[in-house]
């Protein structure tokens, strides 16, 4: 191994969202900065990539926004998804902290996008990147590399060397060739581990196998092992992860936002095995979205399909995939790869126990079944009319909430509760400490942008920024 | 499978196969299997893909603060030919969507909108021209319209040699009517003036069957307020501002410079179009023949003019040259070169002509010049200035939607 010239200040392990402003922070600060990226430059950017919309505190409406989001109602949103999994002072320093994104991020290249009229739902509460979040990105690391922030791309942080809880330089390798990086302090913003399939399969057994990953595989929770295993004092539920359903033919990652599928509501789920498995009209969709991944993870080789007919298929977001097309729920079946019969009498079951009432998809109605188990609360319509659609489902996954205690500073938390004087954690990596469940649109990146800003502003400090 | 069913065509990503896997799934089931951007084949069908991609941007939707484009994908969920049509010519080819893209290559889904659209307004071009025999000509432009021009310059060479003789023509002409002498008034004005109604009449006829193709009506054509809206947007050329923060051109940073350059020769051009008229105006009403004084209306608006063409083709080139040429598509990169040289040409011999009258260069100049106004104005209806007229008809129909959408809340 070879060792740098020179050490620098600060070192940044990553290249996300969180990563950037950390980087951008210490460099406006003074200090010297190298930021290490694993990935290629055409895929920067870890799941920041795929993000649209960041959820921040405002006391006003404005050009982008519809009106005021203040930090009580923040906070109880934020309790309401986590039922309390979460730590009220660092959620709290979020929130408060994100009030001032809305004019960093642009003073940083950042451009917001005003409403338009249609798909954009969460207006009120959240800014919307023009162009998304590959775009934000990029005006990110254009913005670094002015300030002089030394970007290695392809180069993948594998160890720590920590020395009496003090960082002292990192093992970086780069097409094959590791090289020694010394720096005073070090930012780590690499990510959950949701990409490493043998890391799953230690929580979901040989399921993983059959998990898509939305995001990058570049997050293989390499540095979040390495914490772990210098004694840092983990956070989150190691077996928990932000699971959805995808449309099962979906790439394994890094299809992001296209391969979702809401579909669910409007007709039935069943398994491999022909059953039904749950309430498909429980709740509606975007507070049940996030369910139905470990619904599917649950069920055998972690497959399910959704049945809609004619009338169900118009009334959900046009999918990346076209639906398997069918003129009767036997043949549907037959080309979806399950059991005709089977098939056919689940349907004839479930329309027969369909009762009433006004659809409305707009509110929890009353179509609805009885005498069905599992039942189906609302919206159930009965599935008559051809052709018949079906598509197959796998368990997406968005994140995973295992990461590292952190305390207001940034600084990471060792096994002795002590905080590392010179390590600092942002974004996913200990997202678990204020999102410790659940989920809030945007609120992923409104925690890697505030811990990124700080980790950033107190590694420079330390370096005597 | 779908692959039984043709209308999958039109509604986005396919499946690769639907061959089953030995009792298993079958193989399209298996993630990552699919779908496969374009490989590059000559038969792969263009609308397929384009279908394919624009129904990846419709799932998205992360664009549609920087153009008309993507408001107008979303009133969509089936993206047929006549669509596809609709949509390449409403792209300013900005390339903002290109690098903000999460699916642009090298992921496999090889979303690559800007390209995408360069080939299908190629395609519009040589489809709605007439006649249908020289749609060929959009094919290798550069080569055809640098052809056309030397063979028109060569042609106006032999006729001045022919019949009026080598004295004539490195003569020195002074006074009112010195142009003419080399090149009689009517062999000066017949001809091009016929060549641009021949030019118009086929971008008539191309623009009313990209109306038709678009399922537009004679009645939408006196939406004035749809007028109005599409000629604003024209003229001040709303979709090459990405939103506010401009092109990603000539590469992923954001630049104004293009629209810029693009305002100086299109206003430039204009100018150009002002003088001439102006100069018919002095010639037929007035008696007065040219060549005018240097602060006459005809020089003044010519000389601005011609600068201004020459500043913007020679900047619009230079990014050109510059430009990633990943969301390029080489035909229509070839149209664009070939149709700035020519304006540049046009310009500057033009310049150096008013420069250079009175000495013995001006017949070599005044022979030159009219050489590459008549290559300018013979590949006019076959070459990129088509673009004013697709891409205007776009912004009308795009006008005329989005009041409908917003009429109807």
């Amino acid at each position: 191994m070879t060792a740098s010239n020179h050490p620098y200040d600060v070192l940044v392990a990553g290249g996300g969202n969180a990563a950037l402003c950390a980087a951008i922070t210490a460099r406006r600060a003074g200090a010297s900065v190298v930021l290490l990226e694993s990935a290629i430059k055409a895929f920067r950017g870890g799941n920041s990539r795929h993000t649209r919309d960041i959820r921040y505190m405002h006391r006003a409406a404005s050009e982008f926004v519809t009106g005021a989001y203040e930090e009580e109602e923040f906070w109880q949103d934020l309790l309401g998804v986590t039922g309390g999994a979460t730590d009220e002072r660092l959620a709290r320093l979020v929130i408060r902290e994100s009030e001032t994104l809305g004019d960093w991020m642009p003073a940083n290249g950042v451009r917001w996008q005003k409403p338009l009229r249609g798909t954009l739902h969460l207006t009120r509460s959240n800014l919307f990147m023009l162009g998304g979040g590959k775009a934000m990105m990029n005006a990110y690391y254009d913005t670094a590399a002015k300030l002089g922030v030394e970007i290695d791309y392809e180069t993948e942080v594998q160890e720590l060397q920590i020395r009496d809880g003090l960082f002292v330089s990192a093992a970086a390798v780069r097409g094959g060739a590791a090289r020694a990086v010394e720096a005073k302090s070090i930012v780590v913003a690499a990510g959950g581990f949701e990409a490493n399939i043998a890391w799953l399969k230690e929580y979901w057994g040989e399921a993983a196998e059959n998990f898509i990953i939305r995001g990058t595989k570049n997050n293989q929770g390499v540095l979040l092992k390495e914490l772990l295993k210098h004694g840092a004092r983990p956070e989150g539920d190691p077996r928990g992860c932000h699971a959805v359903a995808l449309d099962a033919r979906a790439p394994k990652f890094d299809g992001g936002i296209v391969t979702r599928l809401d579909s669910v509501p409007f007709g039935i789920v069943v398994n491999k095995d022909v059953k039904r498995f749950y309430d498909e009209g429980e709740d509606f969709w975007p507070k049940r979205y996030a369910i139905w991944g470990k619904l599917i993870a649950e069920q055998p080789e972690q497959i399910a399909y959704s049945i809609v007919d004619a009338h169900g298929l118009p009334r959900f977001m046009p999918s990346v995939f076209p639906p398997v097309e069918a003129g009767s729920i036997g043949e549907l079946a037959r080309e979806l790869g399950i059991d005709p019969r089977a098939l056919v009498a689940v349907v004839d079951e479930f329309n027969h126990s369909v009762r009433g009432g006004k659809f409305d998809p707009g509110s929890l109605d009353d179509c609805r079944t009885e005498g069905l188990t599992p039942p189906k609360s609302h919206w159930a319509k009965s599935i008559d009319t051809p052709p018949f659609y079906g598509y197959p489902l796998r368990p997406g996954i968005t994140f995973t909430y295992l990461g590292v205690a952190v305390n207001e500073r940034a600084q990471v938390i060792m096994g002795d509760e002590r905080p590392a004087q010179n390590i600092f954690a942002a974004g996913e990596m200990m997202a678990g400490n204020i999102l410790g469940k659940g989920y809030l649109a945007g609120f992923g990146l409104t925690i890697g942008s505030v811990f990124g800003r700080i980790a950033g502003r107190e590694a420079a400090r330390h370096a005597g920024f | 499978m779908p692959d039984s069913k043709a209308d999958h065509a039109v509604t986005g990503v396919e499946p690769s196969n639907g061959v089953s896997n030995g009792g298993g799934h079958p193989l399209w089931l298996r993630p990552g299997s699919l779908p496969r951007p374009r490989s590059g084949l000559d038969n792969f069908d263009l609308v397929k893909d384009g279908a394919r991609q624009l129904t990846i941007c419709n799932a998205c939707r992360y664009c549609e603060g920087y153009c008309a484009v993507f408001p107008a994908l979303e009133q969509r969920r089936i993206f047929a030919k006549a669509d596809l049509t609709y949509l390449a010519n409403l792209c300013f080819d900005c390339r903002d969507c290109y690098y903000a893209c999460q699916y642009a290559p090298p992921h496999e889904f090889g979303v690559n909108i800007p390209k995408l659209m360069a080939e299908l307004r190629v395609d519009t071009y040589r489809e709605f021209t007439w006649p249908v025999m020289l749609a060929g000509l959009f094919k290798h432009n550069a080569l055809a319209v640098g052809v056309i021009t030397v063979a028109s310059m060569l042609i106006i060479l032999g006729l001045v040699l022919a019949f009026q003789g080598s004295s004539v023509l490195f003569g020195v002409h002074l006074g009112e009517g010195a142009f003419y002498r080399v090149v009689p008034f009517i062999a000066m004005t017949v001809p091009p003036s016929l060549i641009a109604l021949y030019g118009f009449a086929v971008f008539m006829i191309g623009a009313l069957r990209f109306w038709g193709e678009t399922q537009g009506s004679v009645v939408e054509l006196v939406d004035f307020s749809a007028l109005w809206r599409a000629t604003k947007d024209a003229f001040g050329l709303a979709y090459m501002k990405g939103g506010g923060a401009g092109c990603n051109y000539p590469d992923e940073k954001f630049s104004l410079s293009r629209m810029w350059f693009h305002h100086l020769v299109f206003f430039g051009f204009l100018l150009d179009l002002v003088a001439t008229s102006i100069a018919a105006l002095y010639h037929h009403f007035l008696d007065w023949q040219a060549p005018y004084p240097y602060f006459s209306l005809p020089v003044v608006f010519g000389t601005v003019g011609g600068i201004m063409l020459v500043v913007g083709t020679m900047g619009l080139l230079y990014l050109k040259w510059q430009s990633d040429r990943d969301p390029a598509h080489a035909s229509m990169f070839s149209m664009d070169v070939a149709f700035l040289v020519l304006l540049f040409l046009t310009s500057f011999t033009g310049l150096l002509l008013l420069a250079f009258r009175e000495s013995v260069a001006m017949g070599t100049l005044l022979v030159i010049h009219l050489g590459v106004v008549a290559g300018l104005f013979i590949t006019m209806p076959y070459g990129k200035f088509a673009h004013v007229v697709y891409r205007y008809a776009a912004l009308v129909r795009y006008s005329i939607e989005q009041s409908r959408v917003e009429g109807n809340g």
